[in-house]
């Protein structure tokens, strides 16, 4: 399978020791990339995966160990001489200026002359080709998260790499862009680019990766042929252990409307944004229902709607409990039993130089932690000791910033503290975008269980394998608008998918096409 | 070659602490290596600025009387700040609390009321608060940013201060001197040391310092305050209303300067005239950042600015040198400061020059 033309590896790595004040990173790893070959990484949070990425890419120095790059000892100093050598990394977490647009942005990783126009070109032609659509001159800031990641892999392409570094580049797209993205992949890996593709998604490693090389607490572990194995094998390599089965259980019928959305048409101020058109969504205790849907459809106005981020000028355009909310904040909502964890988890779900007992505050205030205006600190530590140890946070205890948690890490604290609220509505941006296979488990598992308790739980959600194992019943946003609903059982990933460009029976056909893959 | 600023992954925490240390270090450093320049003894010039002025009891109570006023304001501001309420008008706000702490002294010259001086008190917070209440509403109505307006509205005050004193406010027995009477002695804040000119003041702003503190580190709406500034969509996501946060950053700012040139009028000075103040108002904003917009820090940089004022006028009087002296040192304070936060913040490295 292997398109291997020489015996001369790409990159060769041999004992990369990376050590942290508090954790050893990266443990004696090795790793070695032919050309054309597509090699997977995987491993849970915390496995030293992007110490790894980031010793190849530059951004960090090892502390041992020697790197071979087309045979030749190399030591690469920074992101630049990384790509000067022919590597290109498309990072998780987003390197981009929000004020500046595509164009701009891409160009200030180009060598050479800016040449925007010429530029815009290019990024349309590449962004056709790979199925990955993108306007060069829309502004960063206005974009949702998978848009974001579009960039970033367009502008890695753009440099022809000889190794392409890609970390979960899957979870923002539809199948069937996930499909198109493997064929370029493919295509890549013909054209003699070795890949190191990072995703703890079994089902895709098998699918597309030559090799996989798996990481547990900075060692590896093992290097396998991943179509010779089976998920339950790779997962136990990964986690030393099986992976448990989440039982759906069977939904209890005719709970109490706990979030009606009626007839919320709502024009967006932000150039870029979507316009919401007529939403009509009701969401009862006990049940979880999921929103499908490409990223950039108008979740994101959607969420701060139902969030009271973004509060409405028609009052009954959203109501919780029986009561209209569209003109109250998110505060006030909250008061009435709505928790809400939003996709970005940094400077918006919990504040980066605060730490993990003040971020407790900034939503969990309501559990006994005032006394007549004044903070009980002891309440909000004790409150966020048992989230760490309830969704085992991994960090250096209640008083680390939010900011030196690893993003994962981040989000189990967010979900937990939401989740520990015990709301009655609890909303879910994103819910596992980024954790690894273990943690995602085990938040899928609390929101069943937090759903059979009796709460009503809405999930947006752009990973479709996702939304099928949990939710009760889907509807997918395209353009701003909902689809009808669409019992889980009673519906597939392909008929879902097509819905998420906009088709679905009676749909309203839009002009504006631009945001659907 | 050049130089490349890289930001670090994890700011050292004690140097936070430590860098206004530092840039006082650097200030009296070069401060000496200018009046070497300037052809004075740099030893003898140091001796002059920084010792002389509290060499005895009197210009110890001095430095304190000084620095109330800057106390005051500063400790207002750093409540603002931290919200990223950036109010920098306190100085037109410290003078319209004079002229109301002021009008209350003459509306009453009889008094005998124990009320009088509670009421000039809250008489000039309310005027700081009534000028600083201007950019607040501006900002959350037009979206007007209050650095400009606040700064604006300084003008405004120097010159409705200049034209109640030349005009309508003017002692009729004064000589034509652009100033009011005398306040009468009970409109006057009781000296708290027998030959000195420190007042009860002193205690107002160590009053105020520990109510900061307070605030600040246990009140919900201070924590509301710092998530305001230091992450605005996670104060939307939790429901804090951003525009509270302008008015309570505005308000406290305003009262504060407002209590603080009360202190003045009420205080040293005794009357309402064109010099009030030497720019307390600005000088706080310094005496804010220098102290970390933390109120213990504050009650040490206060005292540091003060005795910036009390160098100025010694080195004017034994060195010759004009009192602006002091501005200059104010300057490089914050300079030094500025600076040594970028080196906190970031590592500099020499690169070689890139094709």
């Amino acid at each position: 399978m292997t398109n291997a033309t020489t015996d001369t590896p790409r990159l060769a790595i041999k004992g990369m020791r990376k050590v942290y004040p508090s954790v050893i990173a990266n443990d004696g790893v090795d790793l070695v990339v032919m050309p054309g070959e597509i090699h997977a990484v995987v491993g849970e949070n915390g496995a030293g995966k992007s110490t790894l990425m980031k010793a190849i890419y530059g951004v960090i120095r090892p502390d041992a160990g020697e790197l071979r790059w087309e045979g030749r000892p190399v030591t690469i100093a920074s992101p630049g001489q990384a790509r000067e050598l022919g590597i290109g990394m498309v990072f998780q977490h987003f390197s981009l200026f929000e004020t500046l647009t595509v164009a701009q942005n891409v160009s200030l990783a180009l060598p050479g002359k800016f040449d925007l126009a010429a530029l815009s070109t290019r990024i349309e032609e590449v962004s056709e080709r790979y199925g990955l659509p993108v306007d060069p001159r829309r502004l960063v800031h206005a974009l949702s998260v998978g848009e974001r990641q579009r960039v970033e892999i367009i502008r890695c392409l753009l440099q022809n790499p000889r190794l392409l570094i890609l970390d979960e580049p899957t979870s923002v797209l539809t199948p069937q862009a996930v499909r198109k993205l493997f064929d370029t992949l493919r295509q890549l890996a013909a054209e003699g680019v070795s890949i190191l593709y990072i995703s703890h998604k079994l089902d895709e490693i098998q699918e597309l990766c030559h090799t996989a090389t798996i990481l547990r607490n900075g060692k590896v572990t093992g290097t396998c042929s991943p179509s010779q194995e089976t998920p339950k094998t790779l997962a136990r390599m990964m986690i030393g252990e099986d992976l448990p089965v989440i039982h759906h259980g069977e939904p209890a019928a005719g709970g109490e409307v706990r979030l009606r959305i009626d007839g919320l048409t709502q024009a967006t101020e932000d150039p870029f944004g979507i316009n919401l058109k007529n939403i009509h969504l009701e969401v009862r205790s006990g049940e979880i229902v999921g929103i499908a849907g490409v990223s950039g459809n108008g979740q994101q106005e959607l969420l701060k709607a139902i969030s009271g981020e973004q509060p409405l000028a028609e009052k009954h355009a959203v109501q919780m409990c029986g009561i209209s909310v569209g003109r109250m904040n998110a505060a006030r909502r909250r008061g009435l039993g709505m928790c809400f964890v939003p996709e970005e988890r940094l400077g918006r779900g919990a504040v980066p130089r605060l730490t993990l007992t003040e971020n407790i505050l900034l939503t969990a205030y309501r559990k006994g932690m005032l006394i007549s205006g004044m903070i009980r600190f002891g309440a909000a530590r004790r409150f966020a000791q048992e989230c760490i140890q309830r969704f085992d946070v991994k960090c250096g205890g209640a008083g680390s910033e939010a900011k030196s948690l690893s993003g994962g890490n981040l989000q189990k604290f967010i979900v937990g503290r939401e989740i520990m609220q015990e709301p009655k509505l609890l909303v879910l941006a994103q819910p596992t975008w980024g954790v690894d296979v273990g943690a995602a488990s085990f938040i899928r598992r609390q929101l069943l269980d937090l759903r059979n308790s009796g709460t009503a739980v809405l999930v947006i959600s752009e990973e479709l394998d996702e939304l099928f194992e949990i939710c009760d019943r889907l509807v997918v946003i395209a353009k701003g608008s909902l689809s009808p609903t669409k019992i889980t059982s009673e519906t597939g990933v392909e008929e879902i998918g097509i819905w998420m460009s906009g088709l679905w029976p009676d749909a309203e056909v839009a002009g504006d096409g631009t945001h659907v893959a | 070659m050049w130089l490349k600023f890289e930001q670090r992954p994890q700011p050292s925490s004690l140097m936070r602490y430590l860098s206004p240390l530092i840039a006082v270090g650097l200030m009296l450093a070069s401060g000496m290596l200018l009046f070497y320049l300037l052809g004075k003894n740099p030893v003898a010039g140091f001796r002059v600025f920084f010792l002389n002025p509290v060499r005895d009891s009197y210009g110890v109570a001095e430095l304190f009387l000084k620095a109330t006023p800057l106390m005051l304001c500063a400790v207002g501001l750093s409540v603002g700040f931290r919200a990223n309420v950036w109010n920098i008008g306190a100085e037109g706000q410290l003078l319209v609390g004079a002229l109301a702490a002021g009008a209350v002294a003459l509306h009453f010259p009889d008094s005998h009321s124990p009320f009088l001086l509670p009421g000039m008190v809250l008489a000039g917070a309310l005027g700081g608060m009534l000028w600083a209440a201007i950019p607040a509403w501006l900002r959350t109505r037009f979206n007007a940013n209050e650095i400009l307006t606040s700064l604006m509205l300084v003008y405004v005050a120097q010159l409705m201060v200049s034209w109640l004193v030349h005009g309508p406010w003017r002692d009729p027995d004064g000589f034509n001197f652009p100033q009011t009477k005398m306040f009468q002695a009970k409109a006057l804040l009781p000296i708290l040391v027998e030959g000195t000119r420190v007042n009860a003041a002193l205690f107002i702003a160590i009053g105020a310092l520990i109510l900061g503190w307070v605030f600040m580190n246990r009140s919900f709406m201070g924590y509301q305050m710092k998530v305001a500034g230091q992450a605005e969509n996670a104060g939307r996501y939790a429901g804090f209303s951003a525009k509270r946060a302008i008015w309570l950053g505005m308000l406290v700012g305003g009262g504060m300067a407002g209590i603080a040139g009360m202190s003045e009028v009420a205080g040293p000075v005794g009357q309402i005239t064109e010099h009030i103040s030497p720019g307390y108002g600005f000088a706080a904003m310094i005496v804010a950042f220098v102290g970390r917009l933390s109120p213990i820090g504050i009650f040490f940089s206060s005292l540091l600015l003060a005795l910036l004022y009390m160098g100025g006028e010694q080195a004017q009087q034994y060195l010759a040198l004009p009192s602006s002296i002091s501005n200059v040192f104010q300057g490089m304070l914050l300079f030094f400061l500025l600076a040594s936060d970028v080196f906190i913040n970031y590592r500099p490295r020499w690169v070689g020059r890139r094709k």
